[in-house]
Order: structure tokens, then sequence, then C-alpha cells
């Protein structure tokens, strides 16, 4: 079992690098429009310290979306998805793996550069590091229930922009939670409440998403 | 072992077929016939569990498919139209993934003996992008014969293969239904399995 989990997220990493350039584009992408904010608004430090959290909770938002329409889409495409499904193991651990093995290629890197773009946006160094913590929660959030937006809209023309709209309102609270842990930093009030409810959020998705995600997978392939 | 009953496919409103049933033991061959568009590929894709079929079951060793999702997965081995390796790897990475995800260890010495069976001893290092479509498709040929798989379902196993390879696949099935597996599969070539009469199912008149 744990076997299959791990040799699911091997492939998947492997398969990321023999094609960096694919990799590579939700990160500069993620760069790019954290980047945007202070060139557009101006260099007001206040302001900027304020509007910090949330711009890079978006761009990683953005960025995890950027690379989700092709976690299962290119499986599908060349039949290695279908001999997956019909490997012993169960779908669920199938889908795990590949929520994982999208955390460790989208996620881990966007932990790494957050806090090199919250300086651009005058954070203190405790903010930083809180920025990283609730990243370092919530991105896997982020690629669990995004591989359920992936497996329903498999094989859909123009699945990429309706899994932004079917899973953005899905990624809320992790949001609200991840950028708020950042804010009560800034503003002394303290970020244990957002970081429990952020972790909550975290065990509650590792435990249903991956399981949805396969009935989701099944009815696709169908 | 493999037996179906009254099973029917239907395409969104079309009905493709209905009441199709057959029984298949050890050391039996399925050949499915019929036209384009008759549901030959619909009928193979119930057959492996991809798809759920509108009416009828489907059992293995006497359990219907949804029981015996490990089992079956362990010992059936499907070749789709897709060939179901990726462009990215090379034939000899693809065919050792490919055994860890199905639970078992292929050695390198055993996956380069099948690669030169179907005839890449040539191509083993090359990622699969390079390969022509028939090379890619005995790249999955020789998953096939690494799967030890007892039941080979087979979606038109001959396309894109030249005449010498055309003749490789039949020797293949040849060999695997002798000595005591089972095979289905479809194809619109003439298929010359020496000695061995395939049963015949017609699907959608």
């Amino acid at each position: 079992m744990l076997k299959f989990l791990f040799t699911v997220i091997r492939r998947d990493v492997l398969l990321a690098a023999r094609r960096r350039g694919d990799w590579l584009t939700a990160q500069f992408f993620f760069v790019m429009v954290v980047s945007m904010f202070p060139l557009g608004i101006g260099p007001e430090p206040s302001m900027l310290r304020t509007i910090g959290p949330g711009v890079v909770w978006v761009a990683a938002l953005l960025a995890s979306l950027l690379s989700l329409d092709r976690l299962f889409a290119d499986d599908y495409r060349d039949g290695t998805l279908e001999q997956m499904l019909m490997s012993p193991s169960p779908i669920a651990l199938l889908t795990l793996g590949k929520a994982i093995a999208h955390w460790i290629i989208n996620g881990i890197p966007l932990l790494l550069i957050a806090p090199l773009l919250g300086i651009q946006f005058n954070l203190p160094a405790e903010a930083l590091w809180m920025l990283v913590l609730s990243l370092a929660i919530g991105t896997p959030i982020l690629s669990l229930l995004g591989s359920i937006g992936a497996a329903l809209t498999l094989g859909l023309r123009g699945g990429g922009a309706l899994v932004t709209l079917l899973i953005m309102p899905l990624y809320v609270p992790a949001l609200i939670f991840g950028a708020g842990a950042v804010e009560g930093v800034l503003s002394g009030t303290g970020s244990e409440a957002h970081l429990s409810l952020l972790g909550a959020f975290l065990m509650m998705s590792l435990l249903l998403a991956p399981w949805v995600s396969a009935m989701a997978l099944k009815v696709s392939v169908e | 072992m493999l037996s179906a009953n009254g099973l029917a496919c239907e395409r969104g409103e079309r009905l493709l077929f209905r009441n199709l049933g057959f029984e298949l033991g050890r050391g039996e061959a399925l050949l499915v016939v019929g036209g384009n568009g008759r549901g030959k590929t619909s009928l193979l894709r119930i057959l492996c569990g991809l798809s759920a079929p509108a009416a009828g079951v489907v059992r293995w060793r006497g359990d219907p498919l949804g029981k015996a999702h490990e089992q079956y997965g362990r010992e059936m081995a499907y070749l789709g139209h897709a060939n179901g390796i990726k462009d990215d790897l090379t034939p000899m990475e693809n065919l050792r993934i490919a055994a860890a995800l199905n639970g078992r260890e292929l050695d390198a010495g055993t996956a380069t003996a099948a690669l030169e069976r179907v005839g890449l001893s040539r191509c083993m290092d090359f990622p699969a992008r390079v390969l022509s479509f028939g090379q890619r498709r005995r790249v999955a040929l020789a998953g096939l014969m690494t799967a030890g798989a007892l039941l080979w379902i087979l979606d038109e196993p001959l396309t894109g293969l030249d005449v010498e390879g055309v003749a490789m696949v039949e020797r293949m099935i040849r060999d695997h239904v002798v000595a005591g597996g089972l095979a289905i599969m479809t194809t619109h070539q003439p298929l010359v399995l020496d000695g061995l009469t395939p049963k015949t199912l017609s699907v959608g008149e």
C-alpha cells in the first residue's frame, strides 16, 4: 500500500524533473504576480505591509491553480492513468499520491521563494517566518482540494478555466486563515487561532479529498 | 474464469449492445468482432473494469469485478488504443515503473530481455518521445509480457506494427494462450494464431 503511494510520488517527481520548463512556469508566475503589486500601488511602506500577506497568499493560490489542470490530464492522454486505475491498489491512494507529488513539485518551491517576496512588502522577520509557516500548512490544502477539481474536469474542453471556477471557492478558508495568521503577527493579536484552524482544515482535506477525487476520477475516465 | 452475463452498454442515448454474454476458461482466446462504432472498445473497457455496464455483470473467478478489484488488477493486463507509456521516460524506466505500480519488482535483466524480444535493443536508453509510433507500441507490448498477467485484454494490438511485428504479436498471444493464459482481443486485420482457433463474439449487429 505505502509502496504504491511512494511509487506514484517518485514517478511524478521524476517526470517533473524531466520537464523542468513546465515546472518553472508556475514558480515564475508566482514571482511575477507578487512583484506587480508594489510596482502598481507605489512604494508606501505601511500600505505595502498591510496588503503583503494577502497578496502573497492570493498569488500562491493562483500559481497552484496554474499547474493543476495538468495533474491528471497528461496521464489521461497517454493512457498511463487507465493503467494506474487498473492497478491492484485503491484509487484513493493514487489521488493522494498525485496530490502529495503536486505539493512537492509546486508547493515547496513557493515556501522557499515566499520570504524573499515578503521583503518587497516590508514585512518584518517574525511576519516572514509566519508567512512560511502558514504557507507550509496551507499549500498542501491547495494541492489536495485542487486534485478534486482536476479529476472532475478531466477530459473536458476548457478544463483549466473550469478548475479555477470550481476550486477557488473551496480555497477561501485557507486564504482567510493563512493570510490572517500573518496579519496577526503584524497587528500583535497573535496567530495561534488562525494556525489551528488552518491545521484543522488541512486534516479535513487530507481525510476527504483523496476519496472525493478518486470518485470523480472514476466518473471522468468512464 | 472470466464470465460475462447480460451485458449492455449505452453511449449517450444510444444502445450499443445488450444481452451479451460469454465464458472464457484457461487456455482460451476470444476474438471480439464488429464494425467501427459497434462498441468493441466499450465492451473491452467494461471487461477491464474501467467503465460500468448499463446492465449485466462481469465475474472473475466467480466474484463480480467490483469485489475482485485487487486480485483482478494483479491478474489482468490491458493494452488499449493509448500505449500507456510516458514520453519523457526511457522504455526501461517505463517498464519498471509500470511494474512497481502493479506491486511487482522488475529487475533490469528481465526488462532488458523483454525489450530485446520486441526488437528494441537499440533504443533502450532514449526517451520514448524520440521513438516511432510502432516502436512505442512495442514498448507497450514488452510491458504486457513483463506484467505476468493471466488475462490479456488487447484492443487492436496490431495497429502501427510492421509485418514482422504482427508475426511477433501473433506468436506472443499464441504462446500465452498455449501456456494456459486467457486472451481477449479485437482487430480488423487477419490474425493467424498457429494451431489455435479463438472463440468469436460479435458485437452490435
